[in-house]
């Protein structure tokens, strides 16, 4: 295992539109196990962010505790970042948004994090379409604490220690649907095709985007009849459609047929164009993918992709009706009303 | 019978059933006798529920402005006869029991040891009025102005009262007006009057106020400029969040757009509350919680995330009485142990300890400054008595020239020109490091933030010297913190005597009134009021100075007296609790009882 990374960079590396090469938007190197779904993830959020020529420092990344909560570390070294406590990432990105609605954040979290620590800080985050990417590696175990039953493991399974799983696994994605959320996708770490497009548009849309993104442990739940594992995400895999993410400064030039392809403006006026899209199924109508999310479900299937987004979001700061400029940016002039001020409420009170 | 006698020197209390109007009633009561330039001290005791049950209003009257509470009620006024036994029981020996007389007053409620004054107020209410509600409310209204005259109260501060009370609504100010008339009228026509126990004008109140402490934070966070408040509804805090919406929807409103300066946010639990702030706070929002005993529980890991990744927080903790849910309509300085050593592992905190709304005015402004200065959690204890009765205060001021203490925060020029940035590096000594906030620098003091062990440049490490220096400049921080905390207050300055009291927050008026008492009866005593939390050189040095040291508190462990021994490495047999813990507030009488009785002991000893 590698331990150090190279400082060296080719002088000729290619560089984005904003003179920043792949190499800026990378982090430490990553402690996690060899092979690791979430290195993929991390490696993807690196890709999305290098193509859409986001500064990395606009960007604040915050994680709970957790193997998945320790890669904000290894991606984005120029942002700033926030390793908080176990399931409560969701409420300091809260307040982290509230004090400055001007950058990017980028939450991520796992199963144990998530769907159990953290089950109602994430529900409570959705229903306030706070304006966040939220990125949940999803690998139906704690790895950490060495492979004990997450609540999203699949019932009937075993640990590497022999112990049964009784319980259905919670679904995030059906969760998150029923909760209203205002972007709900779901991928797979080995997929960066998918992932990176879906990464783009969560970041993107105003409001709170979910990605569930299976993510192998390679250590404790990499056994092929897991249905978090490398073997059973590619033999059961359906994705809805094929994304391309388009941003807003470059123009539509992809050809696609009438009738397979759908393309979905985002708030910021970039496209997502979807191709290959499933029969009977439509992005923009949640009912449609919460039918799709259950008959793939009673297939045996797993689907990924886009699955629902809803094009008029309004994200917390919006339904809080906030200043446009960041409240970390007021001084005493915007914020403190004086002695004049501090009269007439003594007045009243006498 | 005995005769109470007096002039300005009395207490009424109020027997109630709650969700009734009543309060604002007596309200009207109490702030009437402040109109007359007579200082009042007004305790709202009432049940943790919303209606139909037993609530009681207690005013104290005190021409040399002592303003704890005193126990024994003089006048008692008892429309509630649910808690009528109780009520009949606890009226001083010559006192007065004021009731409805609509119907007959039951034999048992008879003692031979007090005076009864029967007004028929439902009935006067009923004749006068025809709809229920108005029915109900005004026989509250009643008896105010039967006490009018048996007190000696203005009928012409009260008049004017109503006539402010309904600007805008003038329909309903003759309505009130004959409601003080009806009460008025029957004791004109039915007792003598006034009672010789009553008020009298004078000029003791000056340009104070009355306002509650929760207030009186909510308005601290606006003027300390706080810009994002995620709370959790809780007794007896929830005023403090709801203060800070009602005032910043009145004063941090963009002109303009109509848009809020601010953001204020109900979390899901106290647990979310305090993520928020944090949340807040480390991306350079000066933001605040408000919660009390419970909630502070729950947010003790956060607490402990902020305190070493050390993050700017600012707590306002409303104590009430514990463990558990406890008396959640009570009021105890219960949590002292609990917010200064907060959260597992060495951790330490800074308290800020009011003893009235101004103070709960500055000292939660100052808590910003405080927070952002030292890099730490910040918590201003009140509790229930201060928070959420009305108090006699001096006006709340503001100096125009304040700017507010950011604390060491670098810009993107200071980047440009420094050398390497670390976040957790002691530059100049005092244990407070230099931060950078989130968006800064396009490539420079960017650094990431964690609950776990780091170096000098916030890099995660399980180096067992890292982890030492790291805490110990922490210890050197909190050492920084003494000189930054409010200054202990000495009173009676010069008259050094060997025995002293220390006292802080709302055990300060009891404990004033106290050392007047003992003076008066020749017994000189030192005094100290504590205002902080870590401890400054002048509270060490006054307890250094005395040999007996009586510390009044209120919470059944002692736990200001144990904070000063732990902290200040003391002999424990130095100091001697004086406590109260039943959940109301203590009593001067209380204090002088034991203190007398301690010192009787000593010298036959």
């Amino acid at each position: 295992m590698s331990y150090l990374r190279p400082s060296f960079r080719h002088p000729l590396l290619p560089k984005n539109e904003i003179g920043f090469t792949k190499a800026d938007y990378e982090g430490v190197i990553s402690t996690l196990c060899a092979g690791c779904g979430h290195d993929s993830v991390s490696g993807a959020i690196v890709q999305a962010c290098y193509e859409l020529a986001i500064e990395p420092h606009r960007v604040a990344k915050l994680s709970g505790i957790g193997c998945s909560s320790k890669t904000p570390t290894y991606f984005l070294q120029q942002s700033h970042g926030f390793n908080t406590v176990h399931g409560r990432m969701p409420s300091v990105a809260t307040g982290a948004n509230m004090a400055n609605r001007e950058l990017i954040y980028v939450g991520v979290s796992g199963d144990g994090d998530s769907a159990s620590i953290g089950l109602g800080q994430f529900v409570h985050a959705i229903r306030r379409n706070l304006n966040v990417v939220y990125i949940l590696m999803n690998n139906g175990c704690y790895g950490l604490t060495k492979g004990q039953h997450s609540a999203t493991a699949d019932e009937g399974s075993k640990t590497k220690d022999g112990v049964l799983n009784p319980f259905p696994a919670i679904d995030l994605v059906a969760m998150a649907l029923e909760l209203g959320a205002t972007f709900v996708g779901r991928s797979f770490s080995g997929d960066k095709t998918q992932l990176v497009p879906l990464i783009q548009a969560a970041i993107s849309h105003p409001g709170f985007a979910f990605l569930d993104v299976l993510s192998p442990c390679v250590t404790f739940n990499n056994k092929p009849s897991s249905t978090k594992s490398y073997d059973f995400v590619r033999a059961h895999q359906e994705a809805t459609s094929t994304i391309d993410f388009v941003p807003h400064k470059k123009e539509i030039t992809l050809d696609y047929q009438e009738g397979d392809s759908k393309q979905v403006k985002l708030h910021d006026g970039s496209y997502v164009q979807l191709r290959k899209l499933a029969p009977n199924w439509d992005p923009t109508d949640r009912s449609s993918a919460m039918d799709q999310l259950r008959s793939a479900k009673l297939e045996g299937e797993i689907l990924t992709g886009l699955l629902y987004i809803d094009q008029d979001s309004k994200d917390l700061h919006e339904l809080e009706k906030t200043v446009d400029r960041p409240l970390n940016s007021l001084t005493e002039v915007d914020l403190c009303p004086g002695s004049k001020a501090l009269e007439k409420i003594n007045a009243e009170f006498r | 019978m005995q005769q109470l006698k007096g002039v300005n020197d009395i207490v009424v209390r109020f027997a109630n059933v709650n969700g009734t109007g009543s309060a604002s009633a007596n309200k009207l009561f109490a702030k009437a006798i402040v109109r007359m330039g007579i200082p009042v001290s007004p305790k709202n005791i009432f049940p943790s529920n919303i209606q139909g049950l037993p609530t009681w209003y207690e005013v104290r009257a005190s021409e040399k402005g002592y303003l704890g509470r005193r126990e024994g009620v003089d006048v008692m006024v008892c429309v509630n006869p649910q808690s009528m036994a109780k009520d009949v029981a606890c009226v001083r020996p010559g006192g007065y029991f004021i009731y409805d007389n609509t119907k007959k007053l039951p034999e048992q409620f008879i003692r031979e040891d007090i005076h009864y004054i029967g007004i028929p107020m439902m009935q006067l209410s009923i004749d006068a009025y025809k709809d229920p509600r108005q029915r109900q409310l005004f026989k509250n209204i009643i008896y105010v102005g039967a006490l009018s005259l048996l007190l000696d109260l203005e009928f012409k501060v009260l008049e004017d009262m109503l006539a402010e009370l309904f600007a805008g609504k003038e329909k309903l100010i003759p309505l009130n007006i004959m409601a003080l008339e009806l009460g008025r009228d029957y004791v004109r026509e039915h007792y003598e009057y006034p009672l010789p126990i009553r008020l009298e004008r004078r000029d003791k109140v000056g340009d104070h106020i009355m306002i509650d402490g929760n207030t009186a934070c909510g308005l601290g966070a606006i003027y300390g400029g706080a810009t994002v408040a995620a709370w959790y509804p809780i007794t007896p805090s929830t005023s403090v969040a709801q203060a800070f919406e009602r005032y910043a929807n009145q004063l941090r409103i963009d002109p303009e757009t109509g848009k809020k300066k601010f953001a204020v946010i109900q979390a899901e639990d106290e647990l979310a509350a305090i993520g928020m702030v944090i949340g807040a706070a480390w991306n350079g929002a000066r933001s605040f919680t408000a919660t009390s005993g419970p909630g502070v529980s729950l947010m003790n890991e956060f607490i402990g995330l902020a305190y070493f990744a050390e993050i700017p927080v600012v707590l306002i903790n409303v104590q009430r009485g514990g463990p558990s849910t406890g008396m959640p309509t009570r009021t105890q300085q219960s949590d002292l142990l609990s917010t200064a050593y907060a959260s597992h592992g060495d951790t330490k905190h800074v308290l800020l300890l009011p003893c009235n709304p101004k103070e709960c005015f500055e000292m939660t402004a100052d808590a910003f400054d405080l927070a952002d200065r030292l890099q730490t959690p910040i918590m201003v204890m009140t509790d229930l008595d201060l928070g959420m009765n009305d108090h006699l205060s001096p006006p709340l001021e503001w100096d125009e020239q304040r700017q507010y203490d950011r604390g060491k925060v670098l810009t993107a020029e200071d980047l440009e020109k420094m050398g390497k940035f670390g976040r957790y590096l002691d530059v100049d000594g005092d244990g407070i490091p230099y931060r950078t906030l989130p968006g800064t620098h396009p490539t420079k003091g960017s650094f990431f933030t964690r609950g776990t062990s780091k170096d000098e440049y916030a890099r995660y490490t399980e180096d067992g010297a890292d982890y030492v220096r790291n805490v110990d400049r922490l210890l050197r921080k909190w050492d920084t913190a003494k000189k930054y905390v409010p200054t202990a207050e000495r009173y009676k300055e010069g008259k050094h005597s060997n025995a002293a009291i220390i006292f802080f927050g709302t055990t300060t008026y009891a404990a004033l009134e106290a050392v007047d008492r003992l003076t008066e009866d020749g017994l000189s005593i030192d005094a100290m009021r504590i205002k902080a939390f870590p401890f400054g050189p002048e509270v060490e040095q006054f307890v250094k100075e005395h040999d007996q040291i009586f510390v009044i508190e209120q919470n059944r462990d002692g736990q200001m007296r144990k904070l000063l021994i732990n902290e200040l490495d003391t002999n424990p047999r130095k100091l001697e609790s004086v406590l109260n813990y039943d959940g109301m507030p203590i009593t001067a009488a209380k204090i002088c009882e034991f203190i007398v009785g301690a010192l009787a002991k000593v010298e036959t000893d």
